[in-house]
Parts: C-alpha cells; structure tokens; sequence
C-alpha cells in the first residue's frame, strides 16, 4: 500500500519529468514551424526571376536577386581563402609545433574573437578596409566574415589533429619521414574529415549573417563587377527587403530566407551527417 | 613540395638530436616558422580589433567621460549623445529573454540528459543544433511577419486587460517592442542554453544519481535535488553563455524593437539596443563624434560579451572537471 506522501511524491516526479519533456518537445517544434513557415511563404512567392533578374526599381512588381546570389557566393569564396588557411595553418601550429605559452595566448584569442558580437567584427571592418579605401567592397565584407571562420577552424583543427593516434605519428617517423612530412601525409590525412566538417560548419554559420555586412559589403541594386565595388548579399537583402513598406519586397523576402536558409540548413546536414560519419568526438 | 632526398636523408640512422641546420632543411624549422606566422596573426588582428575600438571611441571618452553611460540624450543635430536608452533597452530585453528561455532551455536539458533514451536524445540534439545554425535575419523575418501580429492582437491584450494597472504592462502596443525583442531573442538562444547544460548535466557521475535513488527519491527528487545542484555552476555557464549572445545578437532585434531611443517602463513600448542604433546608424553618421560614440557602443558590447564569455567558460570547465574528478 502506498502512503499518501508517496503517492503525492510520485505524482510531483511523474508531473515535473512530464513537463521536462513538454520543454524539450516545445523547443524542437520551433525549428520545424520555422521551416514550415518559411516552405509555405517562400515556396509561394519564389519563381525562376528570382534566380536569374536583377532587382527592379521601387514600385515595379516583378525582379530577382541573382545580383545577391552572386554577391554572396564572391563574399563567401573570398572570406573562406582568408579564414581558412590562416584558422588551419594556426591549428597546425596548436597541435604540433607549439610550446605551451604561445599556444594558450593563440587560444585565449582565438577564443576571445569566437565571442565578439558579430556588429562589432562589422565596425572592426569598417574602420581597417573600408575607411582607408574611401568605398565599400567585397573585399571589405569577405574580410569581416573571414574573420569570424578564423577561431573556428583553428580550435577544431588542433582538436582533431591532437585526437590522431599516436602510432600512426611514430609510425611515420620511424620509417624516417620528418616531422612536417608526418604532418602533412599522415597526420592531417588521418584529421582530414573533421576538420572540413568543421569549416562547412564554420562556412554555414557566416553564410547567414548579416549585421557585420552592413556597413562593409554594404548592398547594391545592380550587379557588382570586381571585388571593389558594394556588393549585394542575400542576408543583407533580406533585411532591406523584411523591413521596407512594399507588399512585394515582402514576397521576395521570404523566397530570400528560404533560399538561404536551405542553403544553411543543408551544409549542416551534409556536414554532421555524411562527412562526420563515424568520427570519434574529439576530446574536449 | 620536399624533394625525395630530404626523405632519404632523414632515413638515416638518427644520432642524437639533429643541429637547426639539418632541420631546416629537412623543412621541420620552415614548417614551424609559416604555421607560427599564421597563428601569430590570430593575436594580431584580435589585439588590432580591440586597439582599434579603444583608439577610435576617444572622442566620446574625452568629451562626455562617464556621463556617456548617464545620459538619455541621443541627439545627432546638437551633437549630444548619451547610451543609456540603448543600455536600458539590451538590458531589458535581454532579461526578458532569459526569463522564458531559462526554464524552458533547463527542462529540455534535463529531459534529454537525464529522461530520453541515448538516441531519442542524440536525435533530438541534432534538431537542436540545426535550430542554433538558423541565421539571426530568418529569426528577424518572422518575428517582423509573425511574432509582431501575434504581439499585438495575443499577447497584448491578454496580457493589459487583467495586469494593465502594472507599469510593465501599461499604454498601448504597436506589436513592436521589449517584450517583442525579448520573445525573439528568447527563442533564439534557447539551443545554446540547451546543448550546453546537457554536455554539463551527462558529466555527472553516474552513482551520484543511484545513490540518490537507492535512498529513496523519486526519479524527479533525484534529478531536481542531487544532478541539477552538482551541475548548478555549468548550468550557469550556459545562462551567461547565452546572454552574452543575446547582449550582442543585432538583426533580429533591430527588425522588431521599434527602434526609439526611449527608456519606458512599460514592456510593449517600442525601444533601442546597443547593436541596433550601431546597425542602423553607422552608415549614415556624419561628423567624428557621432560615428565614434557608435564606436564607443560597440565597445561596450565588446566589454560586456568579452567579460560573460569569459566567465562562462571558467564555469563550465570547472563543473565539467568535477564531474570526471568525482566519477574518477
């Protein structure tokens, strides 16, 4: 028989797990009303112009954004080929060849940069590349945005290069390779699919910001030509566009964020499903 | 790349440790020297980023000193600028946000770590890691098209009919606002609050939890009076972690706070960040004193995140090594 208290007991475990699971449920079903939101706006207003025509003027229907698409791929291939190698080349430094001092002043700021909001990157960008420049540029929004894919492919690069078996390494130098021959035919082979699932992640997370384009690519109603000139970006477009009076900005907007966020969403599948596939977890 | 008598050499019988010479050119010191050049420029330009924030908010600093942060003047045509309003507006919606996603982000985190079976739980936290991935601007979109309507003709007067008498909920809505804000950013930092105090929550020994229950607690008093206390100081590391991203996140906060540099009590008024006045003013600010107090707001956000992120890593390491100390 059970006494009254451990009744009332049971039934405040059984109430609080459930409503546990209500939080988890409640917070997962965002992301699918998200979608689905996005799927029946977007998927409504979005047509093959949207792809292939520029925008058109103020008040005229109709129009596309191939100008941000472009915009954004320039920014994105621009901002990886000043991110990556540096994040790489640094972790390469962090998991083999570095002593302990420089290694945690590396981290601390490597750390540090991975935590500033990402307007401030933004004002940081204007004042170096835009100011003495006089105009803005792809150059100047792909370096904000390259900057931000630094710490990331530089902590999980060491994370992954550290978590390659020590034999393979004395395996390598027993039959006489040199330590940067180890590294580069055995080590970070072995390392290899961790770390681009790290930088598709890396490439994913700043494929979708805006704010620190603001004022470095800036935006553009026609194409850019060249890396110099402002450049129009999806991310970027979406805001103008969410935020003017127009009715068919709006349908634009919405066919914009369903664009980029399948585009986001899809490299992270890819990324933590395919290519991860069976890689231990580093060690944190 | 290496010619293929660098690798003979090196298969040599090695006797004692090779001269700086032979290193080189075996392409070991070159090695080392690029890689050190490019982490090197991690240091570089983080230092340059907050030299330049520091170099280029000195005029404020000398004009207005401390009375920049007092001030709730915002004006560009006299030329006078104080932050407050912009403080009070991230403080405030920030709160609001971690109001709501503190208990829902904890409660997910307990049922995943402590409830779910490894793969419900493994499945759930891929969802959850997508949810992180969405673009702030997408959280912006519909809060502008969603949450705002929703504000407005829900929650306002759900909310004003029976508590209007309360400041907080006093005057009228025009959808936009702090609460608005606070809704949005409550939603979008709720993944990060949960995949952080899960990892805390599945490093707490095992026998912590049977000891618990081989006394007697229910499954919930286990859970609620031994796990959640041993892991309390990661869990708020996860809490700073995620208001140090709601202090700093500007698009989706700039498309629905309203953008009125106006300190009110009541939570429906429209208001100001930090990151939204520097979002929506930089471009168009003349004369150095304008552009460098945005600056200077950009650098007390820098602050702020650099401080909670700082802290937040310190917690979640510490409780993340109790946890494998206890368990052994």
């Amino acid at each position: 028989m059970m006494s009254g208290r451990l009744r009332w007991r049971k039934f405040v475990s059984n109430f609080m797990l459930a409503m546990t699971g209500v939080c988890a449920f409640v917070s997962v079903l965002v992301l699918f009303f998200i979608l689905g939101y996005l799927v029946f706006n977007g998927g409504t207003s979005i047509n093959w112009d949207f792809f292939t025509k520029l925008p058109k003027p103020v008040g005229e229907a109709g129009g596309g954004m191939s100008n941000a698409i472009v915009g954004s791929g320039k920014i994105l291939l621009l901002a990886s080929l000043f991110g990556v190698p540096i994040g790489f080349l640094g972790g390469i430094y962090l998991a083999e060849f570095s002593g302990k001092g420089m290694a945690s002043v590396v981290r601390y700021a490597a750390d540090l940069l991975n935590g500033v909001p990402s307007i401030v990157i933004g004002i940081f960008a204007y004042s170096l590349v835009v100011l003495p420049f006089k105009h803005f540029s792809a150059y100047a929004g792909a370096f904000a945005l390259g900057m931000m894919m630094i710490p990331i492919t530089l902590r999980s690069t060491e994370e992954f290069l550290k978590s390659v078996p020590r034999m393979l390494r004395e395996g390598a130098m027993a039959l006489g390779a040199s330590k940067w021959k180890t590294i580069a035919t055995v080590i970070v082979p072995a390392a290899y699919r961790g770390i681009m699932t790290a930088i598709l992640l890396a490439l994913a997370r700043v494929a979708g910001e805006t704010a620190p384009l603001l004022f470095t690519a800036f935006g553009n109603r026609f194409e850019s030509h060249g890396w110099s000139q402002p450049t129009a970006t999806l991310p970027v477009m979406i805001y103008t566009y969410a935020v003017s009076p127009y009715e068919d900005w709006h349908r634009q907007a919405w066919a914009a964020g369903l664009v980029l966020l399948g585009l986001v969403l899809i490299i992270n599948i890819l990324a933590r499903t395919i290519l991860s596939r069976g890689i231990a977890v580093p060690r944190s | 790349m290496g010619t293929s008598t660098t690798a003979l050499k090196g298969a040599g019988p090695v006797t004692g440790s090779r001269s700086f010479i032979a290193k080189l050119r075996d392409g070991d010191e070159i090695a080392r020297l690029i890689t050190l050049v490019f982490a090197a420029s991690v240091v570089l330009i983080t230092a340059a980023l907050v030299l330049e924030l520091w170099v280029n908010s000195a005029l404020p600093r000398q004009k207005f000193g401390l009375h920049f942060f007092a001030t709730s003047v915002w004006d560009p045509i006299m030329d006078q600028y104080g932050a407050l309003p912009f403080i009070y507006g991230t403080m405030v919606t920030s709160a609001v946000a971690l109001l709501i996603a503190v208990p829902l982000g904890i409660g997910a985190a307990i049922f995943l770590a402590e409830l779910a079976p490894p793969r419900v739980s493994d499945t759930l936290q891929f969802f959850i890691d997508l949810l992180a991935a969405v673009p702030s601007v997408i959280y912006g979109l519909l809060g502008v098209f969603i949450v705002v309507p929703i504000m407005r003709t829900m929650i306002y007067p759900a909310l004003n009919k029976p508590f209007g008498y309360l400041p907080i909920f006093k005057g009228p809505s025009y959808g936009v606002g702090f609460m608005t804000a606070g809704i949005v950013l409550a939603i979008m930092v709720i993944p990060y609050i949960i995949s952080v105090s899960r990892e805390v929550l599945l490093s707490v020994p095992r026998d912590q939890r049977e000891a618990a229950l081989a006394l007697g607690s229910t499954r919930w008093e286990s859970t609620w009076k031994v796990v959640v206390p041993f892991a309390k100081t990661g869990i708020m590391g996860s809490i700073f972690l995620a208001l140090a991203r709601a202090l700093g996140e500007t698009m989706a906060v700039t498309m629905v706070i309203g953008n009125t540099p106006k300190i009110a009590a009541s939570l429906f008024a429209p208001g100001y960040s930090i990151a939204a006045v520097i979002a929506n003013e930089f471009t168009e600010a003349t004369g150095d004193l304008y552009l460098q107090s945005l600056i200077a707001l950009g650098l007390v956000l820098f602050l702020l995140t650099f401080v909670l992120n700082g802290l937040a890593r310190i917690l979640i390491v510490v409780t993340t090594q109790k946890g494998s100390e206890v368990g052994g």
